[in-house]
C-alpha cells in the first residue's frame, strides 16, 4: 500500500549570527546550509497496518508524513501511496487519505465547526446521505454535538482538536496520517483522542500512520514503529521487539502492606530503581522474573504486584543514544 | 479536481466565503471607511477645478470620474494575495492543498463571496453619482455597457491573478509583501485610481496604455464614462483580456514552480 525507497528531503537554509554586523553582511552574503531533513529511508507498510513513526523534535518524522500526504516534494527517492506518487496530488489520492497536523488546522477559525464540515463535504463530494450518516458517527463518538454549532475561536484546545478529526475524517479515508495528534492537551483529552482514533480504526479499518514523540500515543494505538533520528531510519519493526532488544529487563513493582528496608528487597535479585516505604521497584532479568516473584511473595508482606516493561521513553532515549555513539564511531575512524 | 466537481463545490465555497467575509461587522466597516481614497481624490481634484477645467475634466466630469472610480474599485479589488503570502510563510497553505479542489479556486471564491458586501457599498454610491452628476456623465450606448460588464470581469480577473501571481513570489522569496507593495504603488499611479490616465504627460500615457495597471481599473472606468467610442472600447478589451491571459500563463507556471519548493513549514 505504502512504498518508499531512498527518500531524501534536502532543505537550504540561511545562517547567520545573530548581531547588527551579521545582519548587514547578511544583505550582501547569504550563508546557505543544506539540512538532510529525510536522508535516505526505505519502508514498506501494507493495507490495514497502523504503524507509528517515533523521534526526537526535527527527527524528520513531519517531513515523512508531509511527502506521502502530498504536501511537499521528495528531493529524491521514490515514493508510492495506494499506487499513486503523492508530488502530483490526483484527486483520487486526496480522497483515499487525510492528514491531521496537531499544529495546523483546517477549521475556519471564525466560522462554526459545521461549515467547515459543509465545505469539505463539498469539496471531497462527498453524498448528503453519507455525510449525514458520518457526522452522526463522529460526533457521537467524540461527544460533540453541543460544539459544532460554535465559533471555533471560541473552542478550547481539546475540542478544537476533536473537531478536527471530525473535518478530516467525513471523507471516510482509507489512509489516515496523524501528526502529533495529542500535542498541548491534557492528560484526559489525550486519552479521549487516542480511545477515539482506536474506535474509529477497529470500526471503518484503514491504514494509520501515527507520528508522536508521545511515548503512550504510540504504545496504545501501534503495534509496529518507525524509528527516525536525524532524517535515517534506525528501527522498524515490532515495538514489543524494539523494547525487548534494546531493554530486556523487565521491572517488578512491588506494594507492601507494611514498611520493607531496600536490603530486604535486594536478596530478591536484581537492581533496585526505586524504594519507599508503600512501593518499591525492582529492575531483573527477563529469564528471573519468575524466580524474583515467587522470592518476593515468600519473603515480604506484598499486597500488590505488577510485571512491567521498561517506560518507552527510556527504550527509545537509550536507542538514540546507541545509533548515535555508532555514528560517531563511524565518523572517528 | 475536474472543472464538474469544481462547479459543484462552487455553490458551497461562495455561501461559506460570504459566511465568513460578513464574521466581523466592526471590522466591515473599517474596511468601507478603507476604501474611500476615490472619493479623497474627487474633493481634491473638483477643487483644482473650480476655477478652470483641467484638461477635458471640469467639477462634474471629475465627480463622474472619481465616483465610477469608486464603484469599479469596489467591484474588482482583491486581497488573495496577503491569504497567500500568509498561508505559504506559516504552512497553512498545507491545509488547502489537502483537499481536492484547486487552492486557486478557493482564492477566486473568497473574493467573488465578498462582492455582495462590495455592492453593498458601491450600489448607493452609484445611485448618488448618477444623480449628483447627472446621466449626462456616463454612457448611454448599450454597446458600452456591455463592454463595461466584461471590463469588470476582465479587472476582477486581472486583479485576482496578479495577486495570485505575486503570492507564489513567497514561494521563492519567503515574504512577497514589499513586491506586492511595489505593485500597488505602480497600480496607484499608472491605474488611473489616483489621476485619470488621459491627464498624464503624453508619454506617461502611451506607457500606461501598453501596462496591465490601467485594465485593472481605468479601462472600466473610461467606459462607464463614456471616454471611448464603440471600436476603440472593443481594442482596449482585447488588449486587457490579453493581460488576463498573460496573467493567467505566470501565475499557472508560478504556482508549479513554487510547489516544488514549498515546505509546509510549521509543525
Amino acid at each position: 500500500m505504502i512504498r518508499v525507497r531512498a527518500l531524501r528531503k534536502h532543505y537550504q537554509v540561511h545562517e547567520r549570527p545573530p548581531g547588527f554586523a551579521a545582519a548587514m553582511r547578511s544583505v550582501f552574503r547569504r550563508r546557505y546550509r543544506t539540512v538532510a531533513a529525510v536522508d535516505g529511508i526505505d519502508f514498506d507498510i501494507r493495507e490495514g497496518e497502523r504503524v507509528g513513526f517515533l523521534g526526537p523534535n526535527g527527527a524528520g518524522k513531519t517531513t515523512t508524513l508531509k511527502v506521502l500526504s502530498g504536501l511537499v516534494h521528495p528531493t529524491s527517492g521514490e515514493v508510492s501511496v495506494d499506487g499513486h506518487e503523492p508530488r502530483r496530488r490526483s484527486d483520487v489520492f486526496l480522497k483515499t487519505i487525510t492528514l491531521v497536523l496537531g499544529q495546523k488546522q483546517q477549521l475556519l477559525w471564525d466560522l462554526p465547526p459545521s461549515e467547515t464540515f459543509e465545505l469539505n463535504r463539498a469539496t471531497y463530494d462527498v453524498p448528503r446521505a453519507q455525510f449525514a450518516e458520518t457526522l452522526r458517527e463522529l460526533t457521537d463518538l467524540l461527544a460533540l454535538a453541543d460544539l459544532v454549532g460554535k465559533p471555533t475561536r471560541t473552542l478550547s484546545l481539546g475540542e478544537r482538536m476533536k473537531c478536527e478529526l471530525v473535518a478530516a475524517l467525513v471523507h471516510r479515508p482509507r489512509i489516515l496520517f496523524l501528526d502529533e495528534p495529542t500535542i498541548g492537551l491534557d492528560v484526559s483529552m489525550q486519552v479521549a483522542v487516542r480511545d477515539f482514533v482506536k474506535r474509529y480504526n477497529e470500526r471503518n479499518g484503514g491504514t494509520l500512520i501515527l507520528s508522536s514523540h508521545d511515548m503512550d500515543d504510540v504504545a496504545r494505538l501501534c503495534p509496529r514503529v518507525i524509528v527516525i533520528d536525524k532524517g535515517k531510519l534506525v528501527y522498524d519493526g515490532k515495538l514489543e521487539e524494539l523494547v525487548t532488544r534494546i531493554r530486556p529487563d523487565k521491572r517488578v513493582v512491588l506494594r507492601f502492606s507494611r514498611p520493607v528496608e531496600e536490603h530486604d528487597l535486594a536478596r530478591l535479585g536484581g537492581t533496585v530503581v526505586r524504594h519507599d516505604s508503600g512501593e518499591s521497584v525492582l529492575q531483573v532479568r527477563k529469564e528471573a522474573v519468575n524466580a524474583v516473584v515467587a522470592s518476593a511473595l515468600a519473603q515480604l508482606p506484598v499486597s500488590d504486584l505488577t510485571v512491567e516493561s521498561p517506560p518507552l521513553e527510556e527504550v527509545i532515549g537509550e536507542l538514540f543514544a546507541h545509533e548515535r555513539k555508532t555514528h560517531e564511531a563511524e565518523a572517528s575512524q | 479536481m475536474s472543472l464538474r466537481n469544481t462547479a459543484r463545490a462552487f455553490p458551497t465555497l461562495l455561501r461559506v466565503g460570504f459566511a465568513d467575509a460578513v464574521a466581523y461587522r466592526a471590522e466591515m466597516l473599517v474596511w468601507v471607511l478603507a476604501t474611500t481614497m476615490p472619493l479623497v481624490m474627487l474633493a481634491l481634484w473638483t477643487s483644482v477645478a473650480r476655477d478652470a477645467p483641467v484638461g477635458r475634466y471640469g467639477q462634474s466630469q471629475f465627480v463622474a470620474y472619481f465616483l465610477s472610480t469608486f464603484v469599479v474599485r469596489q467591484l474588482t479589488g482583491s486581497w488573495a494575495f496577503w491569504d497567500m503570502n500568509f498561508e505559504i510563510r506559516n504552512g497553512t497553505l498545507a491545509m488547502r492543498l489537502l483537499r481536492p479542489i484547486h487552492p486557486l479556486w478557493g482564492y477566486a471564491a473568497a473574493g467573488l463571496a465578498a462582492l455582495p458586501m462590495r455592492l453593498f457599498v458601491s450600489l448607493p454610491i452609484a445611485v448618488v453619482a448618477l444623480a449628483v452628476v447627472g446621466a449626462r456623465n456616463v454612457t448611454h450606448d448599450p454597446l458600452l455597457w456591455i463592454l463595461w460588464a466584461m471590463s469588470i470581469g476582465g479587472a476582477w480577473t486581472l486583479t485576482l491573478l496578479v495577486n495570485l501571481l505575486v503570492g507564489c513570489a513567497a514561494f521563492f522569496v519567503e515574504s512577497s509583501v514589499k513586491l506586492m507593495d511595489a505593485w500597488l504603488v505602480l497600480f496607484f499611479v499608472l491605474s488611473g485610481y489616483l489621476v485619470p490616465i488621459d491627464l498624464f504627460p503624453r508619454w506617461l500615457e502611451s506607457l500606461a496604455d501598453w501596462l496591465p495597471f490601467r485594465f485593472q481599473l481605468g479601462l472600466s472606468v473610461e467606459l462607464m464614462t463614456g471616454v471611448h467610442g464603440r471600436g476603440e472600447a472593443v481594442a482596449l478589451l482585447a488588449r486587457q483580456w490579453v493581460w488576463v491571459a498573460i496573467a493567467l500563463g505566470a501565475t499557472t507556471v508560478g504556482w508549479r514552480r513554487g510547489l516544488e519548493r514549498f515546505a509546509a513549514y510549521g509543525g
